[in-house]
């Protein structure tokens, strides 16, 4: 590995480290939301600073060529974060339906009271 | 004034039908005196609400488009909040004649959730190919759980008695054939008893049921899925937080 790679590597994992911690100090990002870009900007640094540990943990799972784990990490990851995402998109949406059918039920009740005692006219 | 019509709420889901609301609303006050009328508009951009309102309907309005499922959940919470002791659910396009929903009502008298079933004998609605075949698997299913026979398990002509409305209040379904399909499952699965009625179903105002046989094949396929994932999901709390 030269040292261009070497050091590509680290200051991409630092970046990915370094918007998600900024966007989580400034409140556009909530915890749970992060946590997946935090272990993979952590994951990428790790290996980034240490590229033995990556070749490491790719002989322990029998993967012959290392470079296929991060592969096959960053697809997992990305997949976790989709199905958070759209679970998440799901709760919001009964969340929202539920304020819609209260928001119709008290308007029908603000017409009923006023067509009962109509307000008075100045 | 018939007292059983008095405690009655009509639930009308509308989404853009000021061509037939009208009609039909004063078609429901004519043939059920008594009767109490919610329209649910469910986010129509046409002059729905203000149509049925000049009916003499209640009208409540959606601020966006919720489907037939979120419309009538609202119309059973109404339904719960003011005391109503049983909600028929009549479609707005006029496909659904009034003149049965006593015979509906009457039923509720052995059953929480009674439906109008358009193939046991009146009218003449007619399917074929992958929607008939949809039909007949979701008939056959949801007999055997009901242990009664359903012949008609997508029809939205239905009457919920006590136990349906404080159900469905809390749990219907919005998803595609939730409303009829999924609700009917959770109201099995929570112990309620279904019952059928033959009604007689009208021409819909706005042309007939499609027989594309690509649109009838997703339509199976949908079908399957709802049902699967209706009998999958966790059982309802219902019978676990119900009032003392």
């Amino acid at each position: 590995m030269s040292p261009a790679s070497y050091i590509f590597g680290i200051v991409s994992a630092g970046l990915i480290l370094l918007v998600v911690v900024e966007m989580l100090r400034r409140g556009y990002l909530r915890e749970r939301h992060a946590i997946w870009w935090l272990i993979a900007g952590v994951l990428a640094m790790i290996a980034g600073i240490f590229p033995a540990t990556l070749e490491w943990a790719a002989r322990l799972l029998g993967i012959e060529v290392p470079i296929n784990l991060v592969f096959f990490v960053s697809i997992a990851i990305l997949f976790l974060v989709c199905l958070q995402i759209s679970t998440e998109l799901t709760r919001l949406e009964a969340k929202t339906r539920t304020l819609a059918e209260r928001v119709a039920l008290l308007e029908l009740r603000v017409a009923q009271a006023e067509s009962r005692h109509p307000r008075d006219q100045d | 004034m018939n007292l059983a019509l008095d405690r009655t709420l009509i639930v009308m889901p509308a989404f853009n039908e000021e061509e037939s609301v009208g009609t039909v609303v004063r078609e429901v006050f004519d043939k059920l005196p008594g009767v109490h009328v919610l329209v649910v508009d469910d986010g129509s951009s046409d002059a729905t609400a203000k149509v049925a309102r000049d009916a003499g309907a209640l009208v409540a309005r959606l601020p966006y488009n919720l489907g037939v499922g979120g419309a009538m959940r609202l119309g059973f919470r109404y339904a719960l909040e003011n005391g109503f002791e049983r909600v028929v659910q009549i479609d707005s396009d006029g496909q659904h004649d009034p003149t049965s929903a006593p015979a509906l009502i009457a039923e509720l008298a052995s059953a929480d959730l009674v439906l109008g079933a358009r193939f046991a004998g009146i009218g003449e609605y007619r399917v074929r190919g992958p929607r008939l075949w949809a039909m007949k698997v979701l008939s056959a299913v949801l007999s055997r759980s009901s242990k009664t026979t359903l012949s008609d398990t997508t029809s939205g002509y239905r009457a919920s008695g006590p136990r349906a409305i404080a159900l469905f209040a809390e749990t219907y379904p919005a998803e595609y054939l939730g409303d009829t399909v999924e609700a009917l499952v959770i109201a099995l699965r929570s112990g309620l008893t279904v019952k059928q009625v033959p009604v007689a179903m009208r021409a819909r105002a706005g042309g007939v049921p499609s027989h594309n046989p690509i649109r009838s094949t997703n339509y199976l396929g949908r079908v399957g899925l709802a049902l699967i994932f209706a009998y999958l999901r966790p059982a309802s709390s219902f019978e676990a937080k119900a009032r003392p």
